[in-house]
């Protein structure tokens, strides 16, 4: 049996670290896909939306394996904080699911029609990549107010998740995907789709700040531990880097989009949700069922977590180098040629 | 009034077995179809020959479909563990935990990440890396399927843990637990279902060309691709299906009383062809039997003991008539595919292979039952190990969230209605795929040149037909 665990490896907190990680990829790789579906009925023609599919169609499967391994890494890792939150958030994540569900199935159904059914599946994708988007930012909103926790079970009732709070950074975030998905599209589409799109990711960036100043402002005011770990010398002054930066990320993008700048508008709104991401995880850490469970406390049993933490360091390179050439062979401009 | 009372047990089961169904329908069908076309495109590498690259062309635009209905109805039972069975998942994660994550870890990445190439990268990478993205894609198939029936075997033989003073389970030994006693062989039942199911597809979609004359060239290479497979795994199939049966006799003697109808413990006890289970009065009523013939089955000799129902109190007992019925419509479907080999054989020996209508219609009847053998397998395994969830270690009863009913009804009703919805539309786009046939299919639809060299002139319609 192999065992890890030892003064100078915190097993539990790797992999709170490694769930977080694979929980960004996810938000930072589905999120332009989702943006995309999210901004799909609003594009200038029927070729533009052609583009925006080709763009992601080779890549929103592996994207969403991140949210798999999300799920399944928590389940693996921290199966009593698995086991709290999933009954907690019992229909955001049903809801979610079938979101994504809608949207996975439009891709390949969409290739198949032509007219009014295509139409149909273009509905079912843009609803289903608004709902998972929604549904995200609920399941957000919730694990940084906490859940209701006896013992080693959820105790609140099935309604819970539905607060005003959540409902905000549920918007939010489905302006934040947008954002990611437009930048994407500049960087992937040219001419009048990506004319769009710039146009696209000047407005949807405006309702992105609001939503992350709203974020920013409420969560200190509901939590004083939040409120202690930010507002205190001298971690203020160390903090204080996130906001700043983050500031500095949107008005270079502000600049960008009002350039010809074709990929640093992706790679900001990938350093804004980076950024904002950091932000949340600084705010609840060490928590991983917020606020009742530490991830020490919700740690699987040491050889448990050492065995999957072989896999992952075997493997989590290999996924990444072939991710990265999956996307280096669809480098480049995405046209919209489909030849039905 | 008692009567209106939603049980929350029944409830979250009706949904895990809808959505594992559901599910379980595509893996079983793309397992083998990945492996195929890896098969058909080396074919086409080694021979150039312009067939086997129209048949790989018609066949991953079904792959596509099945492979996105696959991993869309897939994410919903990494969640569902979670969602539905919390306490199951909080006893046992220290042990299944981690061989879920290997799934992920070394086959789904595996499979999405190459998929995109498989789909979409004709012409962008090279004809070897195409084929090799294939082989990878089919490989990946093979490695999910070690991991999830890893898992699932371990439910039904748990061995290589111990029980902590909390109540949770600990793993006490890692190769004990991926390779437990009942793995091996549903790992290669699992397979070989799934190799055969799709051979049986193949099989009722080249008979319908054949029978209508149509793709005739296209039709004959698949069609004999088909039943070379019909031929030799069908009756390899029932030897492994052997040897599970009797290592579940071995380790889950309830299992295989149930699917016996077996009640009393004893030698010299037939085999039922036909009969009729009643819990009330422990018998198997109307039975038309072979005398000693599941004595014979199992132990190899007529007075051989076999396990009986009444080894155990009733509350320990699976609902024996959905096992015992189960269990006979997969062998069934068993013998009709290997009968489908013999008659093949013989045909081919007479030079008739591709000229017998009505083996092209017995074909084509044939196609959806490697679908409904697979889920008859699965009722006869998960059904015949209730009532635990971990055979012997963990009820079901105790397994299940603590949600309220409501929510678990409303979820169920939610999967079912979208679930035929979508597989309606899929099995729709897919039978207008093979009506379509090897050509035509190619020419309705050229999304699989997506990004192709010959792009650039569509371009410009990008900057013309936006307004």
């Amino acid at each position: 049996m192999f065992d890890f665990s030892s003064s100078w490896l915190d097993l539990p907190l790797i992999w709170g670290g490694l769930i977080a990680v694979a929980v960004l990829i996810y938000v930072l790789l589905d999120g332009f896909d989702l943006g995309c579906g999210i901004l799909f009925p609003f594009a200038p023609s029927d070729q533009s939306r052609n583009t925006i599919m080709n763009s992601i169609a080779p890549f929103w499967d592996g994207n969403e394996t991140w949210l798999v391994l999300g799920g399944g890494g928590l389940f693996a890792a921290f199966p009593v904080a698995y086991a709290i939150l999933m009954p907690a958030l019992y229909l955001p994540v049903i809801l979610m699911l079938l979101g994504l569900i809608f949207r996975g199935v439009a891709f390949e159904f969409r290739f198949k029609t032509q007219g009014r059914d295509r139409k149909l599946w273009d509905a079912s994708f843009h609803i289903g990549s608004v709902l998972a988007a929604f549904m995200q930012g609920i399941i957000l909103g919730n694990l940084v107010q906490g859940v209701a926790v006896t013992q080693r079970s959820f105790s609140g009732g099935p309604l819970d998740w539905a607060n005003g709070f959540a409902i905000v950074t549920g918007l939010a975030l489905i302006f934040g995907y947008a954002l990611i998905g437009a930048t994407w599209l500049i960087w992937k589409s040219e001419g009048n789709t990506q004319d769009w799109a710039r146009r696209v990711a000047r407005y949807v960036s405006a309702y992105v700040v609001l939503g992350m100043l709203i974020v920013s402002v409420f969560m200190p005011l509901n939590d004083i531990r939040i409120q202690n770990l930010w507002f205190s010398l001298p971690n203020m002054l160390y903090l204080s880097v996130i906001p700043l930066m983050t500031m500095a990320a949107f008005l270079l993008l502000w600049r960008d989009l009002h350039s010809n700048r074709e990929l640093r508008p992706f790679l900001m709104a990938v350093l804004i949700f980076l950024l904002g991401y950091l932000g949340v995880l600084i705010s609840i850490y060490p928590w991983i069922v917020p606020y009742s469970f530490t991830v020490w406390d919700a740690a699987a049993v040491s050889t448990s977590q050492s065995l999957l933490l072989i896999g992952t360091v075997v493997f989590l390179p290999i996924i990444l180098a072939y991710t990265a050439y999956s996307y280096y062979v669809f480098r480049g401009k995405t046209s919209d040629e489909i030849h039905y | 009034m008692a009567g209106l009372e939603l049980d929350p047990v029944l409830l979250a089961r009706l949904q895990f077995a809808f959505t594992i169904s559901f599910h379980i329908i595509f893996p079983a069908f793309t397992i083998g179809l990945a492996s195929w076309l890896a098969v058909v495109e080396g074919l086409y590498l080694k021979t150039g020959r312009q067939v086997y690259e129209d048949i790989y062309r018609m066949w991953i635009k079904i792959f596509a479909v099945c492979f996105g209905m696959g991993v869309v109805s897939g994410v919903v039972m990494s969640y569902q563990f979670g969602t539905n069975w919390s306490v199951f998942s909080d006893k046992v994660g220290n042990v299944i935990g981690p061989l879920l994550g290997y799934e992920v870890l070394t086959a789904f990445f595996l499979e999405a990440s190459f998929l995109g190439i498989m789909l979409f990268g004709w012409g962008r990478v090279s004809k070897k890396m195409h084929f090799a993205s294939t082989v990878i894609v089919a490989v990946g198939t093979v490695i999910s399927a070690f991991w999830i029936l890893s898992a699932n075997s371990w439910m039904q033989t748990p061995q290589g843990f111990e029980i902590g003073a909390d109540g949770l389970l600990y793993p006490t030994n890692w190769l004990e637990v991926i390779f437990n006693p009942s793995f091996p062989v549903r790992f290669f039942h699992m397979l070989t279902a799934a190799y055969l199911t799709t051979a049986f597809v193949i099989a009722g979609v080249s008979a319908y060309y054949l029978w209508r004359k149509l793709h005739v060239e296209h039709a004959k290479v698949m069609f004999s691709m088909a039943m070379l497979i019909a031929v030799f795994v069908s009756p390899l199939q029932l030897f492994i299906g052997h040897m599970h049966g009797e290592n579940t006799m071995h380790h889950q003697p309830v299992k295989v009383a149930a699917m016996e109808g077996n009640w009393e413990q004893g030698g010299n006890k037939p085999l039922y062809l036909f009969g009729l289970p009643n819990e009330d009065t422990e018998t198997t009523d109307y039975g038309i039997t072979i005398p000693n013939g599941a004595s014979w089955v199992l132990t190899g000799s007529g007075d051989g003991v076999i396990p009986g129902l009444k080894d155990v109190p009733k509350e320990e007992r699976p609902p024996v008539a959905t096992v015992f019925w189960s269990f006979r419509i997969m062998v069934g479907i068993g013998m009709a595919m290997i009968f489908t080999g013999v008659i093949a054989s013989v045909l081919y020996f007479r030079k008739r292979l591709f000229d017998s209508p009505k083996f092209q219609l017995w074909c084509m009847a044939m196609t959806p039952t490697g679908f409904i053998a697979v889920l008859a397998g699965w009722f006869v395994t998960e059904v015949g190990r209730q009532p635990y969830s971990v055979y012997g270690v963990v009820k079901t009863s105790e397994s299940i969230s603590p949600v309220i009913a409501e929510q678990v009804l409303l979820s169920l009703v939610i999967f079912i209605v979208f679930y035929t919805l979508i597989f309606g539309a899929g099995s729709y786009y897919i039978l207008k795929l093979i009506g379509k046939g090897p050509i035509e299919s190619q020419q309705a639809e050229g999304y699989y040149e997506h990004g192709h060299e010959t792009a650039a002139p569509l371009i410009a319609g990008d900057h013309q037909g936006a307004r």
